[in-house]
């Protein structure tokens, strides 16, 4: 039986150690060994992360396969794993997407490519660990040591102002962290206990409870990013090589979003109902505000950076409005995104590695050039602006229908997506692909190689496979998200309070 | 084979072919393109028809096809409801688009992405069908939204056209907006009717009638009237209702043979479809159809004005699509939905008809579209005249003809109609008659008789309408060669001209009685006959097909609609210069129809620069001056500030610290002897 061996820690170790080895081929004259090593290391993460779907149990709304083990006594510190139907889609995104940016990356990065393809890989290993993690420190660890690979990534192969980048990173996200982490001491002092479970079993008053949803807000709005702590992303977007864009925006964008679903809300659920307006106000703020921003963008991957805001405001808002479909459509909303904005911002990258700018108005006419390459941008364009039969519909459609029947207004100016999602993405792909060869470059482009079509290929029967057929997302989220649900109608005021 | 596998094969055989050519189409000889997708669509409309011939026995189907997603106890199903109502439409799009598909081997023969047209128009097929043969309102708006998509990819198929690009855009934006409160009132009709399968929601809507919702607080609006309007928003846009229209017109900048399919015969009656299936709903609420009513009745006059001064031919049929959706609209608004369905159906094959000889007739001139470069064209195309000709007197209502039946119907309901509206709707209707018959001759006289214009025309023409491939070798000019002659086309495209000819002229006369007043649609269109009784009074009034276009030869539009055929003979065949005079004389009233009546303007101007300077405004304060300048940058630099004046302190002066810790130590001491 596979269940007798401890599933996550292979999921979470695989990788990571599968990084270190490819650390170990050393300098550039083995980048061909480095590659294929990472390669088979990023297939070996993904198989280690499929037993967590398929045995995974689909009536269980609870922690599943976890492991336990003292890690720190003193402070009854554990190694403790745990994931439910909130966690494992989000686990297998998180395997899926290292295999697509190991292979994104398989020439165009030219220098230190060990390195970098260990960062990669590294990186999904703590990633898988922050989302399973049950334990605060095991978790706090994971947390603060994924952003280590990602700012070499964007420091190391970023662009010409990726130290400012860097740093208004490592601040935005550093000023977050550390008031989490007197969250979680205050809560040991409370409960002798780093165990996530036993934080929600313990009653709060309720200023104590915004006072800690606070101090996780700073952490996890930061990393959404909510309005208006999100302009560390453009930056960052548009420094990172296109490896570390898709990982940022397909994975460590979730991250914040998950930790309000595992941490925020059920420690502090009357907190979280108590600032659910400011919560939602916040998140229809991300999703309209920033359209318009996105909206007169020149560099693309500015554009899709800000996109990426205003999706994610979908994300806040369906789980603060407290109801199943909402709740769901977060998470559809999250895997979507991961896949879509994952494949948008390679489109860029294949550009960009062309010709080597990100301006919209160095191209034009693409299309004529690149036929191909067209076809999946048209297609992923029209995901990101929610087009039924893609899986960017099914989150926003789920969130839209839940947010109506909460107040029609938060309905009504989410909605508005509709109309200005497509508005920046299509009046991009318009500028970009459509009209006459634009200039020489453009002219001399090549479409695209099988590698690139391998890459973008598979992420267009992800996104059509999940816009069609949803549902074993939802069969996967159903039970949690009952539970999550339950549990967050249950007031932890002590008594008599 | 189950009826269930043939319900399922309608749909996917055309989206079979359409992803085969689509992705192996530059792998496969060019000929298999066409042969797929026709052996696709044209099985589709074989299992159509005989889907067609089950359910006039009375067999309904209504069942899910698999379960799209559960969530928070509402199961998403994709599914099928197979009635007469869809057997209908699925008759109609799968016969009008097999006409297409034929057509279209002539009219893009030598285009480069001949098998990119193809695989889009039977991708469009599979969309349309979804939508139709929906069960649900998810699926429907899957299907609303795909329709969408083609709709966008082949207005834009000539890629490299500005204007095309920007057609496309448009389109597909206008229609987001539409779609915007459709899916607000799916929104609402799930979150009230508590389902979104038609069965259910139509089943618990009576019950729901007189329920109220307060959307602006302290505002108290009927529910079925905010979730009637709501989702006829969506139709507003889908079928181009002012002031939505604005996108149907520039949709002219794709190929002829999409014009026909899609923004004619198919995709822009998707609304009225709509209105039509939701009928147990828009007949609880009397203000919602008012609304319908009034904006099909604006659409219908003010939209036909247009079409009157158009140069355009292929603009010319597109306001003329719009004035006719406009009917359909009004049909609906004084609930006589079978008589939408059957203008719908009618229209479908003269309205195809007509762009279809439109495309014939751009072919023959070397895609010069300009109607005053025509002229004279019967002798040299018999066929295209002959059909042009039929499809003209059919949407004009000449009796006998299937317009006639259709539109008359409409007249006629609108006037026992009493719901609010419908005495201004009943002067429009009756006025877009002649309206009708004036632009439509105006085209026929001047596109097929009179002078032979195109021999003075110059060739290097300033109105580029079509094709800017430069594959192209014979449109690199556009217009006739001086030494040319227009001439006939090949079978490809006559054929489908005569196919569609033939139920111009009879599909009214044979479907009128079973379709609006015998039992077609029952227990499909629900009408509240207490509250809105046009149509059974137009039911008492009909005997039989012929005595209606015998007692039509003496009601009004029959003479409106002949003063309009021989105003336009008169301006246009015998005194030009009339027309001249009066562009002249009503300089004002030229320029408000040249602008269309400045709709476009105004939409370029306040919501499309007004989106972009309101996100640059966010942008350049908000996110950078504020957010990054003032806080982000801000904190950092005050950070910085803070450290200077503290590095100043460690100065490494003994004598600093010395005094420093003097005070430090008077403080101190003062502070303790207080206490």
């Amino acid at each position: 039986m596979m269940t007798d061996l401890p599933i996550i820690s292979l999921a979470i170790w695989v990788p990571i150690l599968a990084g270190i080895a490819v650390l170990f081929t050393g300098d550039d004259r083995r980048a061909c060994l480095a590659r294929w090593m990472a390669l088979a290391g990023s297939i070996a993460g993904f198989l280690a992360t499929l037993p967590l779907y398929t045995e995974f149990n689909f009536a269980d709304g609870g922690f599943q396969f976890q492991e336990r083990f003292s890690w720190i006594p003193a402070f009854n510190i554990h190694y403790h794993l745990g994931v439910d139907g909130i966690s494992v889609p989000l686990v297998l995104l998180t395997s899926f997407i290292t295999m697509v940016v190991v292979v994104a990356g398989w020439e165009v990065i030219e220098k230190r490519v060990a390195q970098y393809m260990a960062a990669f890989l590294i990186m999904s290993g703590l990633m898988i660990g922050v989302f399973s993690a049950l334990d605060s420190i095991l978790y706090y660890v994971f947390w603060e040591a994924m952003l280590i690979p990602m700012f070499l990534v964007i420091g190391i192969w970023g662009g010409p102002n990726r130290v400012y980048a860097t740093i208004k990173f490592f601040l935005y996200t550093l000023l977050g962290s550390l008031l989490m982490l007197v969250a979680f001491i205050y809560l040991y002092h409370q409960t002798d206990s780093f165990a996530v479970t036993d934080y929600y079993q313990l009653p709060l008053t309720l200023p104590v409870q915004v006072l800690i949803f606070l101090a996780f807000f700073m952490a996890f709005a930061v990393k959404i990013p909510m309005w208006p702590v999100h302009t560390w992303l453009p930056d960052a977007h548009v420094e990172a090589p296109t490896g570390g864009s898709v990982v940022l925006a397909a994975i460590m964008l979730k991250l914040g979003a998950y930790s309000f679903l595992r941490f925020a809300m059920p420690i502090a659920p009357d907190a979280a109902h108590y600032l659910a307006g400011f919560m939602i106000t916040l998140s229809l703020i991300s999703i309209v505000y920033i359209a318009f921003v996105a909206l007169v963008q020149k560099d693309m991957k500015k554009l899709i950076a800000y996109s990426s805001i205003s999706h994610m405001g979908f994300v806040t808002l369906g789980m603060f409005i407290f109801n199943p479909l909402g709740m769901e459509g977060a998470i559809v909303q999250m895997i979507s995104h991961g896949f879509i904005s994952g494949a948008m911002f390679l489109c860029v990258g294949v550009l960009y590695d062309r010709v080597h700018s990100r301006e919209i108005a160095a191209y034009g006419g693409v299309a004529n050039t690149m036929p191909t390459f067209a076809a999946f941008a048209v297609l992923f364009a029209m995901a990101n602006a929610g087009l039924p039969g893609t899986s960017g519909f099914v989150g926003e459609f789920l969130v839209i229908l839940g947010a109506l029947q909460v107040n029609f207004w938060y309905a009504f100016l989410a909605a508005l997506t509709l109309i200005f999602g497509a508005a920046y993405t299509l009046w991009m792909v318009k500028r970009v692909f459509f009209g006459e060869v634009g200039n020489h470059n453009v002219a001399a482009l090549k479409d695209l190689s099988k590698r690139e079509f391998l890459v973008l290929g598979v992420l267009a029967v992800m996104v059509i496979g999940f816009g069609v057929y949803p549902a074993p997302i939802t069969e996967l989220t159903n039970a949690s998200v009952t539970q999550l649900l339950s549990h967050l109608a249950q007031s932890k005021l002590p008594a008599g309070y | 084979m189950t009826m269930q596998t043939i319900y399922l094969l309608i749909p996917m055989l055309p989206l079979i072919a359409a992803v085969i050519v689509g992705l192996f189409g530059r792998q496969l000889p060019r000929a298999s393109a066409h042969w797929i997708t026709i052996l696709g669509v044209g099985a589709s409309f074989a299992l159509s028809a005989y889907v067609f011939m089950h359910a006039l026995e009375g067999h309904v189907f209504n069942g899910a096809v698999y379960t799209w997603l559960v969530s928070g106890g509402s199961a998403f199903e994709v599914g099928f409801l197979i009635d007469k109502l869809s057997a209908t439409m699925m008759v109609v799009v799968t016969f009008v688009s097999l006409m297409v598909h034929i057509y279209t081997i002539g009219y893009m023969e030598e285009d480069p992405g001949y098998s990119r047209f193809f695989s889009y128009i039977s991708l469009f097929t599979f969309s349309m069908l979804m939508l139709v043969m929906s069960n649900n309102f998810m699926q429907l708006f899957f299907g609303w939204e795909a329709v969408g998509l083609v709709s966008y990819l082949l207005i834009g198929f000539w890629y490299k056209r500005p204007t095309a690009i920007y057609a496309n855009l448009k389109a597909f934006l206008v229609n987001r907006v539409g779609d915007f409160g459709f899916l607000l009132g799916i929104g609402m009709v799930l979150y009230f009717l508590g389902s979104l399968d038609y069965a259910a929601v139509f089943s618990v809507a009576p019950q729901l009638a007189g329920d109220t919702v307060e959307i602006i607080p302290g505002m108290e609006w009927s529910l079925m009237t905010v979730i009637c309007i709501l989702l006829f928003i969506g139709a507003m846009g889908k079928s181009a209702q002012v002031p939505l229209h604005v996108w149907l017109p520039d949709s002219m900048e794709g190929p002829t043979p999409i014009s026909a399919l899609i923004h004619a015969a198919t995709m822009v009656t998707a609304g009225i479809f709509m209105v039509a299936r939701m009928s147990p709903l828009y007949e609880l609420s009397t203000t919602a159809l008012s609304f319908v009513l009034v904006i099909g009745a604006i659409t219908a006059l003010f939209m036909g004005f247009l079409g009157i001064i158009q140069n355009d031919i292929k603009r010319v049929v597109a306001y003329s699509t719009l004035s006719q959706l406009g009917y359909m609209t009004v049909a609906l608004g004084v609930s006589a939905y079978s008589v939408a369905m059957f203008h719908l159906m009618t229209h479908a094959f003269f309205k195809a008809l007509l762009f279809l000889a439109a495309g014939s007739v751009i072919m023959a001139m070397h895609h010069d579209q300009d109607i005053r470069n025509m002229g004279g064209l019967r002798k040299y195309m018999p066929v295209t005249w002959i059909t042009s000709l039929i499809g003209s007197l059919a949407l004009i209502g000449t009796p006998f003809l299937s317009g006639f039946y259709s539109k008359d119907s409409i007249i006629e309901a609108v006037k026992y109609s009493d719901i609010a509206g419908s005495g201004f709707a009943y002067f429009a209707v009756l006025a877009g008659v002649f309206v009708t018959a004036f632009y439509s001759f105006r085209m026929y006289f001047l596109v097929f008789h009179g002078k032979e214009r195109w021999m003075e025309a110059k060739p290097h023409h300033a109105h580029h309408d079509d094709h800017a491939d430069d594959a192209h070798a014979h449109d690199e000019h556009h217009g006739l060669a001086p030494d040319e002659k227009p001439h006939e086309q090949k079978w490809v495209v006559t054929l489908p001209l005569v196919l569609l000819a033939i139920p111009s002229v009879v599909i009214g006369y044979i479907a009128i009685e079973p379709m609006l007043f015998g039992s077609f649609f029952k227990g499909v269109i629900h009408v509240d006959q207490a509250a809105h009784p046009a149509m059974s009074i137009l039911a008492s009034h009909f005997h039989g097909a012929a005595a209606m276009a015998l007692h039509g030869l003496q009601t009004w539009p029959f003479w409106l609609a002949l003063a309009g055929v021989l105003l336009s003979w008169l301006f246009y065949m015998k005194r030009p210069d009339i027309p001249a005079a009066i562009k002249s004389r009503c300089d004002l009233i030229y320029r408000v129809l040249e602008n269309k009546y400045g709709f476009d303007s105004f939409n370029d101007k306040f919501f499309a620069a007004g989106s972009r300077c309101l996100g640059s405004k966010l942008w350049q304060t908000g996110d950078v001056k504020l957010i990054d300048g003032a806080i982000v940058n801000g904190t950092a630099r005050l950070i910085g500030r803070i450290a200077g004046v503290v590095r100043q302190l460690q100065s490494g002066l003994i004598y600093h610290y010395a005094f420093a810790m003097i005070i430090g130590a008077f403080l101190l001491l003062t502070f303790f002897m207080k206490v």
